[in-house]
């Protein structure tokens, strides 16, 4: 298989007010291959959304180096793109749901004769039929989410990454959710890199989960997740192997 | 919708009422009608020096002024606030000095300014565009330092250079506060036509006022002043409606969060 992501021995250390410096990821070294669905789960503040923005070439690693598809990451690369936990502050209150997702074709530049028909196309993709009108803050949390992975979409990503992207959803919704990522996720055959510390979401959802530890973030254990395909609420949930992956889990993370 | 259209009726009854107690005090004698003519003839002076075309004249010269000083302001600050809100160093080396200015009552710049420009349209293009000049400059600032941080990595992690991402992000996100600087600056600018031409001009609805007062012209000088007051009103009038078409989107979500 072909790495799309290699992270290599990546280290953040930030300096505190006091001048000590702390660390809040030690040299994490992991690959996710092209068209896997990957999650990063771990304790909240373990420095799993620090690993996602050095990724996303939003804040540089202290040491250590990532490629994506055989290139270097300095600065924001041009096949990925990252889904925020806060929808909210992420949308473009000034824009409609329509306007929204034609931004993401919009920053790619490319000048598609219909745009339009895309980003409807892919509202559509979401959910979210009807609402093209709509304002962001219109629309349900939950549906302010759909909005923002049908914009990350537009831009066309090979790679999408998502920071705990249903972390403020009521339950219910977050259930709708993951099913209709998953739906995406196998009508464009797009690379997701999925950061939570939900444990049977990143069960649910993935081919392979990474756990990681308390701060300072390491990688504990590499769970390959043969959970057959495709996915339900309540037969995958019900499966003896995910209760037993997600025990296991369990297990390392309260260490 | 109904109590909306009557309380706005309501207030047309005030005003021709206040119109008729004017017009009463004057034709009464209870005010020395040489300094305080009735309103009937102040209107029909108004309607006359409409249809002579020389408040036409007279306006349009202010106007024209007001304009270029109103637009050179926002075409020099909104950037330069957009570039302080970015920019943390350039926001610490301006900010004593535009705290230090910014105090300076806006007429004062008169006097500077016809020392370097006479009394041509330059002196008050001059003064209007400094006084528009703080709070366009500080309402963008604040706009613009205020984005959450979310946006703007959003715009990164799309791929926008910054260029793009000022165009496309920053300044729709800030620019509800620009609106805010700008409408302010647009009372300003009235203010500031008007002195500028009361204290050196040759024309100008604010030199009309002085000049018709010099020659004890009183109605005239009232019918100018009331040209004034429609001037403002339909001014503010466009503004807002600019500003409702433009942002319907912010005025939605400041409901939904109240």
């Amino acid at each position: 298989m072909v790495a799309i992501l290699e992270v290599k021995k990546v280290s953040k250390s930030y300096r505190q007010l006091d001048g000590e410096s702390t660390l809040a990821i030690d040299e994490i070294s992991f690959r996710v291959e092209k068209g896997e669905f990957v999650s990063l789960v771990g304790p909240s503040g373990c420095g799993k959304t620090t690993l996602l923005m050095c990724i996303a070439g939003l804040n540089p690693p202290s040491t250590g180096g990532l490629v994506v598809k055989d290139v270097e990451v300095h600065g924001p690369p041009s096949n990925l793109v990252l889904v925020f936990q806060e929808f909210n502050k992420s949308l473009f209150a000034w824009r409609s749901i329509l306007g929204n997702v034609l931004f993401g074709l919009e920053a790619r530049e490319k000048r598609s004769q219909d745009a339009q028909g895309e980003a409807r196309r892919l509202i559509k993709l979401v959910g979210l039929e009807g609402f093209e009108r709509h304002y962001p803050w219109e629309l349900s949390g939950g549906m302010q989410q759909r909005v923002a992975i049908a914009r990350a979409l537009a831009y066309g990503p090979e790679i999408l990454l998502m920071d705990e992207p249903f972390g403020s959803v009521d339950a219910l919704t977050r259930l709708e959710l993951e099913d209709t990522l998953l739906k995406i996720w196998e009508d464009l055959g797009t690379t997701i890199l999925l950061v939570t510390h939900d444990i049977e979401e990143a069960i649910y959802l993935s081919d392979r989960i990474y756990v990681v530890s308390r701060r300072p973030s390491r990688i504990l254990q590499t769970i390959d997740v043969d959970l057959s395909r495709p996915r339900h609420q309540i037969t995958t949930r019900a499966d003896a192997k995910f209760m037993e992956l997600r025990n296991e889990i369990y297990r390392q993370i309260s260490q | 919708m109904k109590w909306n259209r009557e309380s706005k009726l309501n207030g047309l009854v005030v005003l021709m009422a206040a119109a008729g107690i004017w017009e009463s005090v004057s034709r009464l004698g209870l005010m020395n009608p040489l300094f305080f003519p009735p309103m009937s003839k102040i209107l029909s002076m108004f309607f006359y020096l409409i249809s002579s075309g020389e408040i036409l004249y007279q306006v349009l010269v202010s106007l024209k002024r007001a304009a270029a000083g109103y637009f050179l302001a926002a075409l020099l600050f909104i950037p330069l606030g957009v570039a302080m809100g970015i920019f943390q160093w350039l926001h610490r080396s301006l900010e004593i000095i535009i705290e230090t200015l910014r105090p300076i009552p806006p007429p004062v710049v008169v006097p500077v300014a016809m020392l370097f420009f006479g009394l041509g349209d330059g002196m008050k293009i001059f003064v209007i565009f400094i006084s528009c000049a703080w709070p366009i400059l500080l309402n963008t600032f604040d706009g613009v330092r205020s984005i959450d941080r979310v946006l703007v990595y959003t715009a990164r992690t799309f791929g926008l250079s910054h260029g793009r991402s000022i165009i496309k992000v920053i300044l729709p996100a800030a620019s509800p506060q620009i609106m805010t600087g700008l409408r302010i600056s647009l009372g300003i600018t009235l203010i500031l036509v008007v002195i500028s031409e009361m204290v050196g001009s040759s024309d100008g609805i604010g030199y009309f006022i002085l000049d018709s007062q010099r020659r004890l012209k009183v109605t005239q000088m009232y019918a100018g002043m009331l040209t004034l007051a429609l001037l403002g009103y339909a001014l503010n009038q466009i503004f807002f409606l600019f500003h409702s078409r433009a942002l319907a989107w912010h005025e939605g979500l400041m409901k939904r969060n109240r």
